[in-house]
């Protein structure tokens, strides 16, 4: 799960990490009581706005300016919320900027990067820091790898003084500056730890001009499988920000994830939808979505997850693809023979049953009289799929 | 012969009380296996499975009275991770978990800790075990599979189902069939798998499915490269996903360009690994493979 920067630095701050801070307006009519707010409390003249949208690249899309004072910002407030702002990771469509973060403004002299995930090749946290600050890192990753400094913590020990020092000494932080990023990253650990963080990152980090530590940006994702222990941090889901298919498939309990093509599918268990979707385009075709229907495959997910594929206007044919293990194939069968005749589908649909009772399966779609083409094999229902769908 | 289990193993089942756990262990028993007990915490002294098996509250218990050597967990997500713990404190050597769902820092806890013991970990989020005609631990329907000469290995649940499923059409038995799991941090990974269906003399082939997500499958190609002399057949999941959107598995997420599908297949084949663009295909490969090496 992803949250906006105001709200990972929310948690930063809570943790002890120092941020450059500020105020959310959602209103026009708020900007500017908010910017005199902001004026006051963090006792300054010049600001920062930043549209509040989930996706990468803000900055370059022209989603954050500085504005050097408050006729400016009120300006510059107008303009960026409400917009629909475009960045390489929104896609062409762009996402409309519901909220902006309005903050005090830094005399800046240098920008550090400083993350922390988990490396799945040693199973371990890694803590990746670099000077080279407040660039695209993974620029400076394909590039210049050796600017890089990794730090491994073990779980069970967690981050330890000695590595917050030698990060800190490495990036090269003297006196008193050194102390404060010795607390920042230990507090930025914390952070990560305590709220089940699968990425904490802060890009920039900032040494300012007056010799302070301080995160300039924050980006927070989570692991969903600790979300049931973490409450609050569930609550600052922000549904706007997600494909709104894909929001109402995870009400209907399906793992649906939206793509370009128009041959839909519908399978039990991930990997095998993954493959469903390989062999579609192997055949010609693109698939128009991944959709996994976990162990049920009854009447009523089979008409939920019709519902969501044929949302999709470009879709042209479906394939159902369901490897019966524990899960009876004839069931499944008389669950796609029910929701195809009530839903009176508008489009080919191709099923293909393997496993536990598939002889009985085929032979109940094959008598049903209702339009299923049906498939043997995963080749043949792929190459069917496909034919109908051009 | 086979791996990691066969006829022999004395499996007991954590939550052979709950619904899944009862389900499944029942499924198991039906298969032929011995289950030994199950441990329900405050549940000791019953029986379970239609008074067939000892319930127990402490794997240590288990293992005292039964002499339990594999465990099967059915433990909800949030009691997992502690589950597995359990198990390894009172020296189970295998322990295999189903559970999906559990936190990802929990599981870097637990792996961490078991590097100090003796316990191998299947899983978590995985379908388990089966070596045909002999013990199935998981829940793997083990009609689909039949006694032979080929290892599996892989990521996924039905996918592996599909695979084996092709194998059994041209006349391919397997030795184990071992679903490892989907999960950013699993017990066992796939080139320790590799490595024990290497030493194993009956397995003749193995095949193994990888997934979009991490960099296991190279690892493991890098190990096939040096250490396996057996046809390895490669299949990655994940042709078609689109970076930064995780497919389904809490691991299927390609978030640098050495994740994708791609770049995996190109190292598999660079290491030596018969790689498999169709997931329809792995069954016909596999038998081209075993009849060039009968050569």
């Amino acid at each position: 799960m992803k949250i906006h920067e105001y709200q990972a630095k929310e948690i930063l701050k809570e943790n002890g990490v120092p941020i450059q801070d500020g105020f959310i307006v959602e209103n026009e009519a708020d900007i500017d009581s908010t910017i005199d707010r902001v004026a006051k409390e963090f006792n300054c003249s010049q600001f920062v706005v930043k549209a509040q949208i989930h996706a990468g690249g803000r900055g370059l899309g022209g989603g954050v300016k500085f504005c050097p004072d408050k006729a400016s910002a009120i300006e510059t407030s107008k303009e960026i919320l409400g917009m629909t702002l475009k960045t390489h990771q929104t896609g062409p469509e762009g996402q409309l900027v519901r909220k902006i973060y309005i903050t005090e403004a830094l005399d800046i002299e240098k920008e550090y990067y400083v993350a922390i995930t988990l490396d799945r090749t040693q199973s371990k946290h890694v803590i990746m820091a670099s000077a080279e600050g407040g660039v695209d890192i993974e620029d400076v990753a394909a590039k210049t790898p050796e600017k890089i400094i990794k730090v491994w913590v073990d779980p069970n020990l967690g981050f330890q003084a000695n590595q917050a020092r030698q990060l800190a000494f490495r990036l090269g932080f003297e006196g008193d500056s050194f102390k404060q990023a010795v607390k920042v990253l230990k507090a930025l650990y914390k952070a990560y730890e305590v709220t089940d963080a699968s990425i904490a990152e802060i890009n920039p980090l900032v040494l300012t001009e007056q010799g302070n530590v301080i995160a300039l940006d924050a980006k927070f994702n989570f692991d969903s499988n600790a979300l049931y222990r973490q409450k609050d941090i569930a609550s600052l889901r922000d549904t706007h920000e997600e494909d709104a298919t894909e929001v109402e498939a995870d009400a209907f309990n399906l793992n649906y994830i939206k793509l370009d093509g128009n041959v839909g599918c519908m399978v039990n268990g991930a990997g095998l939808a993954m493959a469903t979707m390989d062999i579609i385009k192997l055949k010609g075709g693109e698939p128009a979505n991944f959709l996994d229907v976990g162990g049920g495959a009854n009447v009523e997910t089979v008409k939920n997850g019709f519902r969501i594929i044929l949302s999709d206007k470009s879709v042209k044919a479906v394939l159902i693809n369901i490897f019966g293990g524990i899960v009876r194939c004839d069931r499944v069968a008389n669950g796609i023979i029910q929701a195809v005749s009530e839903l009176d589908l508008s489009v080919p649909v191709v099923v293909r049953l393997a496993g536990t009772n598939a002889e009985e399966a085929k032979s109940l779609l094959e008598n049903s009289g209702v339009s299923i083409i049906p498939a043997e094999s995963l080749e043949e229902a792929a190459t069917k799929v496909v034919g109908v769908a051009t | 012969m086979s791996i990691l289990v066969n006829k022999d193993s004395k499996i007991i089942v954590q939550g052979i009380t709950g619904s899944e756990g009862s389900f499944h262990a029942e499924q198991c028993l039906a298969y032929g296996n011995n289950i030994v007990g199950g441990v329900t915490p405050g549940k000791g002294g019953q029986k379970a499975l239609d008074s067939k098996v000892p319930v127990f509250n402490t794997c240590f218990e288990a293992r005292q009275e039964v002499g339990a050597n594999v465990s099967l967990i059915f433990v909800p997500p949030a009691f997992a991770a502690d589950a597995i713990l359990e198990a390894a404190d009172a020296g189970i050597e295998l322990v295999v978990c189903i559970t999906e769902g559990i936190p990802v820092s929990d599981m870097a806890k637990v792996y961490t800790y078991l590097e100090s013991t003796n316990t191998r970990l299947i899983g978590p989020n995985c379908p388990g075990l089966l070596t045909p005609d002999e013990a199935k631990v998981g829940i793997m329907p083990g009609f689909i599979a039949k006694k032979g000469s080929v290892g599996v290995i892989s990521k996924s649940g039905t996918l592996t189902y599909e695979a084996v499923h092709q194998l059994c059409q041209v006349g391919l038995g397997q030795t184990t069939c071992v679903g490892i799991g989907g999960d950013p941090v699993i017990g066992t990974k796939m080139a320790e798998l590799l490595e024990l269906f290497e030493n194993d003399p009956e397995t003749e082939a193995i095949v193994m499915i990888g997934e979009i997500g991490g960099s296991m499958e190279i690892e493991a190609a890098q190990y096939a490269k040096e250490k396996v002399t057996k046809p390895v057949i490669g299949f990655i999941a994940g042709q078609t996903a689109p970076p930064g959107r995780r497919m389904g598995h809490a691991g299927a997420i390609v978030s640098g360009a050495d994740e994708s599908a791609a770049a995996k297949k190109a190292i598999m084949a660079d290491c030596g690994i018969i790689v498999v663009d169709s997931p329809a295909d792995i069954g016909m490969t596999v038998k081209k493979a075993l009849a060039t090496v009968t050569v």
